[in-house]
């Protein structure tokens, strides 16, 4: 696993049912390309994130297929339909067979 | 004016043949329309290693980004679920000198759209 | 003559550069890019100034004699001297230094005591660039700006002082700091620190005034330096921002932009209910507002050299007409307002010895403002050459930076003027043929791309030891051909490599000796500057 994986979130703490809300994700990862080479000129080897997913409710809202051309510190905007209350749960995927999770939990009002 | 800047080659690319191939595979060969999907993207990216980029393609089950100049174009694929609230995405990318990015959707209706924009990389420096 | 140029000026009274009959019922002063320049001053007005595709011939492209023909000024007038270039250091002699901010201070009171709700807005630039600027942290223009009062400024080179410090001094700020396109990076949402527009209610009026701060800090500038923020035109939001405050009642709307004119003149197409466009960036000093749809544009030029006032008549939301009145500060003949004169001093007290110590004399006029090559950036070139021994000098085309005549002395203060910056490393290095080409073609299109969003509002980077040839016209990355190594007269090699000198880069870990130090080496071993023409740069398509 890369060292000091750290996903963040920003998910509204309540919608109205049939709302469409703003979600935004960050997750601090170097995302090595596999294109670039160390001091001594050897390539370092690929380590990225390559798949993010967000479901709500066991309903999935986006599925992301993420190359080498991803930044840094993948980040991800984008809109979900709240039907009900319920949790979101966001999952990030490593090359290294790592899964990073985090969930937030929605009201509705 | 910086100097780092030297590991970044600034002049604009020639379109990797293998962008047409990834095209070609998304879509399997079908036409691309000029209007449907919007690609937004700054004129000039603040920082090449982090370009702000947002797609949004109504009635879009799948958006494919590329960058046509990066040694490996393929960026991402997003893929909208049941409870997509839109067909909007955003997110940052690596752009390897000016270059174009593109953005191919696949509507649900079966066809594609293709929207494209040129980001510029700059070494910068200078100002008023 | 001299004659009759100093009978003019003896002619020229305060109440005449300050007399407008009011108008309508909102006023609004605009003042930018003061880069620190507290006392009077000269600045001399470019000479080359290359407008392209859309905006070729049109103003501000437009210089000397063509500027004075556009506007009907009469050759040797006062408003020669003040906004156009030709015959400088002879008018110079006859209608003196411009600008100073105690001289500010009196033309701002002046229209307050006529206008008591009008509207002081600063559109940036102003905490940098002078020596006690950088000793004091931007701390002297900060106390002089608090003392004038503004009601609202936006941002640029505030940036280079570095977050923490900006923090620091925008949270104590007795008015607002305004910027609708300054994000935090991380989440891309508006930084909390600025506001994108601020409501005021003077004569009667809702007025909305929305903050542009500069779209590309982070390339023109050290991105390490403020890595917190990100900026960009945004106008789609700027769109938002219009209609939201329109939403909200506003009756008239102000944007006070750091964009640069081209790029105010394109957002200004693009963006509709923008009433009045405040531009600054680019140092562009124009006597008329330019008008794109219904938006007037003021460009009010920099140094501390004019303060505009636009008279509006407001009514039932609309801008029903406007007056305006480009007041170009003549420090001879507009008093110095005294309370500010004793401010300035005292800002200025504990650096005295430093900043009036002399460390050469010139025999040419020193200048920097066009778009190639000035009178100052070539002694810059030549200090970078000779002291840091390098075959080819690069010396940023920044716009800031006052004159100084033939014969005057150059003091350590003059020196900061031209120099002044927090990334002031003189640093020296290999480059290849091939990248010279690169820098050399990247810059130019930052000026001559002929899409206004992609400028970034500087003139071209200055080079020493080094000639070439440019195609304005061109497209990016084929302007420049005939790159010639001076030294030798030989053509740039691409796979060559290059031992190159410069300054202001953007890149952190850059190292070197100041750049002040490094001219003021080269001019104490002159004594005397003395500067033949440089015709190093051949410009076509202009
Ligand atoms: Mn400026
Ligand atoms: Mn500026």
């Amino acid at each position: 696993m890369a060292s000091g994986v750290k996903p963040r979130v920003k998910v509204p703490k309540s919608a109205s049912a049939g709302e469409v809300v703003t979600l935004k994700t960050l997750i601090s990862h170097p995302m090595e390309s596999g294109q670039r080479k160390d001091k001594d000129g050897s390539l370092i080897p690929r380590s990225i994130i390559n798949r993010f997913t967000c479901d709500f409710n066991g309903q999935n809202v986006i599925d992301v297929k993420m190359e080498p051309a991803i930044s840094t510190n993948p980040y991800f905007e984008f809109e979900a339909l709240v039907p009900e209350a319920g949790e979101f749960t966001f999952t990030w995927y490593d090359d290294d067979g790592s899964t990073y999770t985090d969930t937030k939990p929605i009201e509705i009002v | 004016l910086a100097l780092g800047a030297m590991a970044l080659t600034v002049l604009p690319f020639r379109a990797n043949a293998s962008v047409d191939d990834l095209i070609a595979e998304f879509t399997g060969g079908a036409d691309l329309a000029d209007s449907g999907v919007d690609l937004t993207a700054p004129e000039i990216a603040e920082n090449g290693n982090t370009v702000p980029i947002s797609v949004d393609a109504p009635g879009a089950s799948e958006i494919l980004v590329l960058a046509a100049g990066n040694p490996t174009p393929a960026v991402a694929t997003f893929a909208f679920g049941p409870l997509a609230g839109s067909r909007m995405a955003s997110t940052r990318i690596r752009l390897a000198g000016t270059q174009e990015v593109i953005a191919v959707a696949k509507l649900e209706d079966g066809t594609f759209a293709r929207a494209a924009k040129t980001v510029k990389v700059t070494i910068g420096g200078c100002g008023g | 003559g001299n004659w009759a140029r100093l009978a003019a000026q003896q002619r020229l009274t305060q109440d005449d550069l300050l007399a407008m009959p009011a108008f309508g019922n909102v006023s609004l002063i605009h003042i930018t890019d003061i880069h620190a320049q507290l006392k009077p001053i000269y600045f001399r007005e470019p000479s080359v100034n290359i407008g392209v595709g859309g905006n070729r011939g049109e103003v501000p492209h437009l210089t000397g004699a063509e500027f004075r023909k556009m506007y009907g000024i009469e050759d040797g007038s006062p408003s020669h001297y003040a906004l156009s270039s030709g015959d400088f250091t002879a008018l110079a002699r006859g209608y003196g230094r411009v600008g100073g901010m105690d001289r500010v201070a009196t033309v701002v009171k002046q229209i307050r005591s006529e206008r008591p709700d009008a509207l002081l807005l600063d559109g940036g630039d102003t905490w940098h660039g002078s020596y006690t600027c950088y000793q004091t942290a931007g701390q002297d223009c900060v106390n002089v700006m608090n003392l004038l009062k503004p009601d609202a400024m936006t941002f640029h080179w505030e940036f280079t002082l570095g977050s923490d410090r900006v923090r620091e001094i925008v949270e104590g700020l007795p008015f607002a700091a305004l910027g609708q396109n300054i994000f935090d990076a991380e989440w891309d949402e508006p930084a909390e620190l600025f506001q994108p527009y601020k409501f005021f209610e003077r004569g009667g009026v809702k007025i909305a005034v929305i903050g542009q701060a500069f779209p590309y800090m982070p390339i023109a500038n050290p991105s390490w330096m403020f890595p917190e923020y990100s900026f960009g035109i945004r106008d789609e939001r700027m769109q938002d921002m219009v209609d939201e405050v329109r939403a909200g009642g506003a009756e008239l709307v102000v944007v006070l932009s750091h964009n640069g004119f081209d790029v105010d003149k394109k957002m200004a197409e693009k963006v509709t209910g923008i009433d009045v466009l405040l531009s600054g960036h680019t140092h562009d000093a124009l006597p008329e507002p330019v008008l794109v749809g219904e938006t007037i544009i003021i460009a009010s030029g920099s140094n501390g050299k004019f303060v505009s006032r636009v008279d509006l008549d407001v009514q039932g939301g609309r801008m029903m007409g406007f007056r305006h009145k480009l007041i170009p500060i003549f420090s001879d003949v507009i008093a110095p307002d005294p309370e500010m004169t004793a401010l300035i001093d005292a800002q200025r007290a504990p650096y005295a010895d430093q900043l009036s110590e002399v460390i050469g004399h010139t025999d040419t006029t020193l200048y920097r403002r066009g778009n190639f090559n000035g009178t100052w950036d070539d002694l810059i070139c030549d200090a970078l050459l000779t002291q840091r021994d390098a075959q080819i000098a690069l010396s940023p085309g920044v716009r800031w930076g006052p004159s100084l005549l033939e014969g005057d002395p150059i003091t350590r203060e003059d020196l900061w003027n031209v120099t002044s910056m927090s990334y002031p490393e003189a640093y020296r290095s290999e480059m290849t043929g091939e990248f010279l080409k690169i820098v050399l073609e990247d810059v130019a299109d930052n000026i001559f791309n002929p899409d206004p969003y992609y400028q970034q509002g500087g003139d071209m980077v200055r080079v020493g030891g080094l000639s070439y040839r440019i195609d304005v016209t061109a497209p990016a990355g084929q302007r420049v051909s005939e790159m010639t190594l001076l030294r030798t007269g030989e053509a740039i090699d691409p796979a060559k490599s290059y031992t190159v000198a410069g300054w202001a880069s953007v890149n952190e870990g850059t190292e070197g000796p100041p750049i002040w130090d490094v001219v003021e080496s080269h001019i104490r071993s002159l004594g005397r500057v003395q500067l033949g023409e440089n015709t190093s740069v051949e410009v076509v398509g202009a």
